[in-house]
């Protein structure tokens, strides 16, 4: 299989603090993988420089083979690397139809029409319809966002990213801070995404990690410390050390 | 389907919406004495909707909006002594040289956070204030530029002096620049816009080139102001440096706030607000106006608009 995104040798130094250090990193093509760490293991930077919102001190990231290393955020998305938000960053007095429709607009190019209405052209609402089923949002499609339950607002977090038709889905930590009731849904629809959006999970959850997950890599200090399979993952000695506390070289 | 027809609701007309433009219309035919206000309510409505584009909209900042007004107001002012006496040809010229203006000061302002925005704005029109002071061979200096021979208008409605056809012109224009303002943020692009505002960092993670749009709504709403001031000469022959002073900048401002930002109305409520405290006050209390009118404020601030607003929401369903 081929890796559909890559990075090579990917660091980030703020001022002495090396918060990414040379992390070489491919995620195949229809992945289901996770990336876990303990606090402070540098995940959100990593994210970050892949998805544009920093520049890396050096290394080189790759998007379908092309090198994407000084492409604008935005323009990365346009690609089809997307990713969704730890803390819910969504527009909290809009609707989820005008934040599902803007997104849907802004993929197809219409960002820059401000003579038509919003959803008049081409498919844009029978998309909205389309992604709010998938992702259980039917009935509150008019709703303000800010007052949604909260496991709605992660369900639209992820719906949003997903009207952006990512070839890359980058999940940081969808689950986080969900009511247990809620949970249920979430891990349903991430389990419930196309097979054909490689998806990288970044996740402190570990019974979401191994339910989900076909392949891991564990993220320590920056650096890649060791990738695998769930099962072998779960029996490193390595990893234990670090998620046990227990003291380690260095 | 669902989302079809939501999404053809938000952009429909609601009634209270006409009404209040039929009225306006209405007004034109009103008995002479109060038209010269209307027209400058109607002015700096369209100045305070011209904000809106960019603060209510977009998010960003002004504390030197009177710079695209006052460039507008010259504008006119000089291309209808040199250029052309009609008034439509000089607006519409008038609105492209502001929106060229906001164009290239776009690119000073959009750097940096609010802070910075406000210093920038503020500066580029004490620049302009500047600039129109020591050019007094075309601008007049501080004696403002005079010998407006403003045509009539499309050749048929001659300006008279109780201003009903100022009223008329400016109201129209007002509409007219109303309803494109309503359609374009109900497009696409203002959906991007209003994203932006309220958190940019999200907008680009679905795509949204923020700077571009930034850059696009500053040099609308640029041609917006330089619309209202060009009003304002050709309805008043006449242009004074004050059209670029600090205090038009701060009334725009204090306007908006007033009716409230991002819903475009808030420019017209504020304006209608603004002018009749204006008037009132400093007819009835000459020397103390700006006291109660300050008192106003603080009270508007405290008890709060969203209550107001909310009175309003309930109506307009």
């Amino acid at each position: 299989m081929s890796a559909v995104l890559e990075t090579r040798g990917l660091a980030k130094r703020f001022g002495g603090l090396v918060a990414t250090n040379d992390v070489t990193f491919q995620l195949e093509k229809g992945a289901r993988h996770a990336l876990i760490g303990p606090n402070g293991a540098g995940k959100t930077t990593f994210i970050n420089l892949l998805t544009g919102v920093l520049a890396p001190s050096s290394g080189r990231v790759f998007l379908a083979g092309e090198d994407i290393t000084s492409l604008r955020a935005e323009a990365r998305v346009r690609r089809g690397l997307v990713r969704t938000f730890q803390i819910n960053q969504l527009f909290a007095d809009l609707t989820p139809l005008e934040t599902l429709s803007l997104a849907i607009g802004e993929r197809l190019g219409q960002g820059r029409d401000w003579w038509r209405r919003l959803g008049a052209r081409g498919t844009v609402a029978r998309e909205v319809d389309e992604i709010a089923a998938r992702f259980g949002l039917a009935d509150v499609l008019d709703v303000r966002t800010d007052t949604l339950p909260y496991g709605k607002q992660r369900l639209l977090e992820i719906a949003v990213a997903f009207a952006c038709a990512p070839q890359v889905l980058l999940l940081d930590e969808p689950a986080a801070g969900v009511p247990e009731a809620e949970r249920r849904d979430i891990l349903d629809a991430i389990a419930a995404l196309p097979a054909d959006v490689s998806v990288l999970l970044i996740e402190h959850d570990m019974d979401l990690v191994f339910s989900f997950a076909k392949r891991i890599s564990v993220l320590v200090d920056g650096a890649l410390l060791v990738e695998g399979e769930p099962d072998a993952i779960a029996k490193d000695s390595k990893v234990r050390a670090v998620y046990l506390g227990e003291s380690r070289d260095g | 389907m669902k989302a079809a027809e939501s999404l053809a609701r938000r952009a429909r007309w609601r009634w209270p919406e006409i009404v209040f433009w039929l009225v306006a219309f209405a007004a034109i035919a009103a008995p002479v004495g109060k038209h010269l206000i209307l027209n400058e309510i109607a002015i700096l409505a369209l100045f305070a909707l011209s904000l809106d584009l960019i603060l209510g909209y977009a998010g960003i900042i002004s504390l030197g909006h009177a710079a695209f007004f006052g460039f507008g107001a010259y504008a006119a002012g000089l291309i209808c002594k040199h250029v052309t006496p009609d008034p439509t040809i000089g607006l519409v010229l008038a609105m492209a040289l502001s929106a060229v203006l906001g164009l290239v000061t776009s690119l000073l302002v959009l750097r940096g956070s609010d802070l910075t925005r406000l210093m920038v704005t503020l500066g580029v029109a004490l620049v302009l204030h500047e600039i129109a002071n020591a050019l007094s061979q075309w601008t007049g200096g501080a004696d403002g530029l005079q010998g407006m021979a403003v045509g009539s208008l499309l050749g048929a409605f001659d300006f008279d002096l109780y201003g009903r056809t100022a009223y008329a012109y400016s109201l129209t224009i007002l509409f007219l620049l109303f309803v494109l303002a309503r359609r374009i943020v109900q497009s696409p692009f203002g959906a991007s816009l209003m994203a932006i505002r309220r958190n940019s960092l999200r907008a680009s993670a679905l795509g949204v080139p923020v700077h571009r749009r930034l850059i696009a709504v500053y040099a609308l709403a640029a041609a917006y102001a330089g619309a209202a001031g060009a009003l304002l000469a050709q309805t008043t022959a006449y242009v004074s440096l004050d059209v670029l002073e600090f205090n038009r900048s701060a009334d725009v401002l204090l306007t908006l706030i007033i009716g409230g930002t991002g819903w475009l109305y808030g420019g017209i409520v504020g304006a209608v607000v603004f002018k009749v405290l204006q008037d009132l006050l400093s007819s009835t209390a000459p020397q103390f106006w700006l006291f109660w009118m300050g008192l106003f404020l603080v009270v508007l601030a405290l008890v709060g608009r969203d209550r107001l607003r909310a009175l309003v929401a309930r109506v307009r369903l």
